[in-house]
């Protein structure tokens, strides 16, 4: 399986291209390029967590020196549509107003002003009038599905709804029946589970900049990961032609789902209305409340295994909180099974129930993970507490279950995103060898005998070890699509062009070194130009692991039909049989020693014979989503006293077959690892009874510094995935979903307490060890 | 320097003097102006804002030889001040040292923190070129980054460190 490849430029540490401007602050973000006559715009948010309109009354704000616009729901057309970027059509429900006459969460939009200055912008949002008739509100998901719950969105015009009345906004079931459930089982163990509200906490907060050119054509220059989504969502919330519209995605400080989101309308609308070029850059603030957050679930596992270690039943029931629109409710919903369920086999039967439930809580969204992260909790948590009830070492027991090259799970057929999935069986894994290099690294079985000794004697410090094993997928199989053009140039050098979009990931990085591995020529003989929807070929964007193996794929396509054309040329010029011919080193050889330079070549197209640009296209989708494979453990010290819990190592091994960039999928992981560490340990969106955010800032709601994290390790397992480009499958997001259960299994090894409601503050540890006490 | 030492011209501005680095500038700055604002505002884009609040360190800048947030400080503060901004450490045609660490050590992800980072990490080199590691995690503590996990970047400042040894 281990293919052993010479590569000349895939596989190798190349500097990310773009990193050197980015380390001498050129101005290359959203926001760092000055436009004349820029108004600036502010958004007045909902103080109530829901309520009708009666009134507004915006005379006084209009005259404020400075504002040119106001606008509130009477202003804008009222079409349904969702802000997820999704392809067409999107999966999620239509529930979504650019502006609206019933708000539905502290933070949701009223209106919008722009103005000569910020200044004069927030005076104005202070001079709006607003009279709210309060309704009833649900903040809990639980609470939200009982009988005589508010009803979130009883509005006539929404649609995909499934059952707006018992605020449901997506649900599916699934069932595998082979026999009576639990009756094989030895043992049943049934358990919940609950994740509160995170925030992707990006460090450049949310920005658009919209203007005009000379055509009055609007161009949308903003921080998002779906360029082409935002601009079929914006044409289509102020019904405008998407012709209208150039989108230009800059670099991007960050994303992890949270810029997956169209929020760009209300930017598009004010500059419409002005026809004044117009910015809107969220506060921190903002971005933690009026921009997305992870789902928070509500999940139940249970579970049936024999003494044998054979796994026998599974029913997995998860309820999501989508807060007040369905953004990603349903997609986020089922990959908390599909990305979790097939990564053990069931042998007799297995369940799937999910909703997504509206609440008058923030809006839900794409969260790096995407599901798989809250499911992994429940799973790998659960995986542990069947091993010990069967006295099993929960190393062996998870080897001895988990999926095997060649093998499928009916999962994958059952559940897609949004849909049906595809029939998939694994193509490539190196599980075996991420376990084994894990244990050595973190020395499992030294440490596992030595904390043993330290805990008896110790009373205050208690040590602990635990892990965790994990998949996803590359990509959405026959839903995402990718296109790339490359174009070459006098001296033998390319302009790659891709829709994909690079935020920050090295994808414009690993896509350059795609093509210079095809061309045989050094990366930087690539100049790549992305995310633009003039300019550039579609692309869905970057999300659920895709841009690897399919805008990867899609690149390589090109590259070879590039590679086809040049040799074409170099037929007529070395008067030689195509299948003669070869690259390598920037020229093109015949069998027998003749050569011919790039650039005579390019140079042959371009002025002297059969003249024609040598340029190509091409077009990717997949047909399956091959999984990345990861094994995650944890050493950690437990404080009895303080109920502190510390991360002293974290070991990574991750299967994401070639590493395309070793040290980009290297960063990749280790970001997405303290990511999970954060989440596990320290952060969480706190709420007052009326569902006002209380810690919606950087001092109190605690992402890790430097400062907090010790040992942290990323090792790449090399396999080669067939269907990748030169053996890759994707690696951003598997690595964020570890941590919350690996450092709960090493919480019980060390307190012999598990933790059910993350994250795992010091006061849950302390509660959980009085209760274990009395 | 207090506000009640420069006076407000008919603008309504100060009219503030001040090296930035290397050159003697001159700004007229509104009272309630933030260093950050007006350091965009003159071109200098490489200062990031992030929150606002002085928590993210992406605004940091070096103010008279010290790592400072420049989110929190008022602009007419850099009156007869020394700053330096990332521009100010080296360009893409000449870079400096630590610019070449951390794109070599893979430090560099969106890259939106990276300035601050690279001010925070000069300003621990120029006192203690040969940093311990928990001596490099205090000093970039005060930088926040979701990319990275800090991992690289830690590698970045001791890569650093060495090239200006050398």
């Amino acid at each position: 399986m281990n293919e052993t490849k010479n590569f000349k430029c895939v596989n190798k540490r190349v500097a990310k291209i773009d990193s050197l401007g980015l380390a001498c602050g050129e101005p290359m973000f959203a926001d760092d390029i000055d436009i004349k006559g820029l108004l600036h715009a502010k958004i007045l948010w909902s103080p109530h967590a829901h309520a009708k309109i009666k009134n507004i009354d915006v005379s006084k704000a209009l005259k404020i020196k400075g504002v040119k616009a106001v606008l509130t729901y009477k202003d804008v057309p009222r079409i349904p549509h969702t802000t997820a970027g999704q392809g067409y059509p999107e999966p999620s429900p239509y529930d979504t107003y650019v502006l609206d006459n019933k708000v539905r969460y502290v933070g949701d939009r009223v209106a919008a002003v722009a103005a000569e200055t910020l200044e004069a912008a927030e005076e104005a949002l202070a001079a709006i009038k607003v009279d709210y008739e309060i309704l009833p509100a649900v903040f809990d998901q639980l609470d939200a599905l009982k009988d005589g719950a508010p009803v979130i969105h009883d509005e006539k015009d929404s649609k995909n709804i499934p059952d707006a009345k018992r605020n449901i906004a997506a649900k599916f079931d699934f069932e595998v029946k082979n026999s009576e459930w639990f009756k094989e089982a030895d043992y049943v163990i049934e358990q919940t589970y609950r994740i509160p509200y995170f925030q992707h906490c990006a460090i450049e907060p949310h920005t658009t900049i919209c203007y005009f050119d000379h055509q009055n054509r609007l161009i949308i220059r903003t921080s998002t990961q779906v360029p082409f989504h935002v601009r079929r969502i914006v044409a289509q919330a102020l019904n405008i032609p998407v012709k209208n519209i150039r989108v230009i995605k800059p670099r991007i400080g960050g994303g992890f789902g949270s810029k997956q989101e169209v929020l760009e309308d209300i930017v598009a609308a004010l500059a419409l209305k002005t026809n004044n070029p117009v910015k809107l850059e969220y506060t921190r603030k903002e971005v933690f409340v009026s921009s997305r957050t992870r789902h928070p679930a509500f999940m139940r596992l249970k579970t049936g295994v024999k003494k044998d270690g054979t796994i026998t039943d599974a029913d997995m029931e998860i309820i999501l909180n989508t807060g007040a629109y369905g953004s990603h409710a349903l997609t986020v919903m089922m990959c908390s099974g599909s990305h979790t369920i097939p990564m053990y086999k069931v042998k007799n039967n297995i369940r799937f129930s999910g909703k997504s439930v509206y609440t008058n809580m923030p809006v839900a969204g794409a969260y790096r993970g995407y599901g798989a992260t809250q499911g992994f909790y429940g799973w790998e948590t659960q995986m542990d507490m069947m091993a010990e009830k069967i006295g099993m070492d929960p190393v062996e027991f998870r080897k001895k279950n988990y999926i095997k090259l060649g093998e499928g799970s009916p999962v994958f057929k059952a559940m897609g995103e949004g849909r049906e999935g595809v029939e998939q069986v694994i193509t490539s894994i190196g599980l075996d060898e991420a376990i084994e290099r894990g244990l050595k690294e973190i020395k499992w079985y030294d440490k596992k005998a030595e904390y043993e000794k330290f805990n008896k004697t110790s009373s205050r410090i208690k040590k602990g070890l635990g892990m965790a094993c994990l998949m996803q997928g590359s990509g959405i199989p026959e839903i995402d699509m990718a296109s790339a053009t490359i174009k070459m140039n006098e001296d033998g050098s390319f302009n790659l062009s891709v829709g994909a979009t690079d935020l920050g990931t090295g994808s414009d990085t690993i896509l350059a070194q795609i093509a210079a591995e095809v061309l045989c020529v050094p990366n930087t003989d690539i100049i790549v130009y992305s995310s633009d929807t003039d300019l550039t070929p579609f692309d869905v964007g970057a999300y659920a692991s895709s841009t690897t193996f399919i805008s990867g794929n899609a690149v390589r396509k090109t590259a070879e039909k590039v590679r086809d054309m040049i040799i074409e040329v170099a037929a007529k010029i070395l008067e030689e049989k195509a299948e003669n011919l070869y690259l390598a080193d920037k020229h093109v050889f015949s069998k027998d020693g003749k050569k011919v330079s790039f650039s005579e070549v390019a140079n042959t197209s371009l002025y002297y014979y059969n003249q024609h640009q040598i340029i190509a296209s091409a077009s990717h989708t997949a047909h399956t989503s091959p999984p990345p494979f990861s094994a995650h453990f944890a050493d950690i010290e437990a404080d009895t006293v303080t109920g502190e819990i510390t991360v002293k190592e974290y070991v990574s091994c991750i299967d994401c077959g070639t590493a395309v960039n070793p040290t980009l999928a290297e960063g990749q992981n280790d970001g997405a690892v303290v990511n999970g560490i954060s989440h596990t340990l320290a952060e969480g969106l706190e709420f007052s009874p009326n569902g006002t955010p209380l810690n919606a800032n950087f001092r109190r709601y605690k992402i890790f510094t430097s400062k907090d994290i010790e040992k942290i390790k990323t090792i790449l397992i090399p396999t080669y995935e067939p269907n990748g480009p030169f053996g890759a499958k994707s690696v951003s997001e598997i690595g964020i979903n570890g941590p919350l259960p690996a450092i709960n299994n090493a919480i019980y090894d060390a307190l012999k307490i598990r933790l059910f409601e993350a994250p795992f503050t010091p006061d849950k540890v302390l509660s959980a060890l009085e209760k274990k006490v009395g | 320097m207090k506000s009640e030492n420069l006076t407000l011209n008919k603008n309504g501005k100060f009219e503030i003097n001040f090296t930035l680095n290397g050159k003697e500038i001159s700004a007229q700055v509104k009272p309630k102006e933030t260093l950050l604002e007006a350091l965009r505002a003159l071109g200098y884009k490489g200062t990031k804002k992030g929150c606002d609040t002085g928590d993210c360190g992406s605004c940091a800048v070096i103010f008279n030889g010290k790592p400072k947030v420049s989110c929190l400080m008022p602009a007419f503060a850099a009156h007869k001040a020394e700053i330096i901004t990332i521009e100010g450490i080296g360009s893409v045609s000449k870079p400096h040292p630590i610019q070449e660490a951390f794109v070599e050590a893979g430090a560099v992800q969106c890259g939106y923190c990276i300035p601050g980072m690279i001010i925070s990490t000069k300003a621990l080199l120029d006192k203690n070129p040969n940093p311990s590691e928990e001596e490099i995690k205090h000093s970039l503590d005060g930088n926040l980054c979701r990319c990275t996990g800090y991992v690289k970047q830690i590698e970045a400042v001791k890569l650093a460190a060495k090239k200006l040894a050398k």
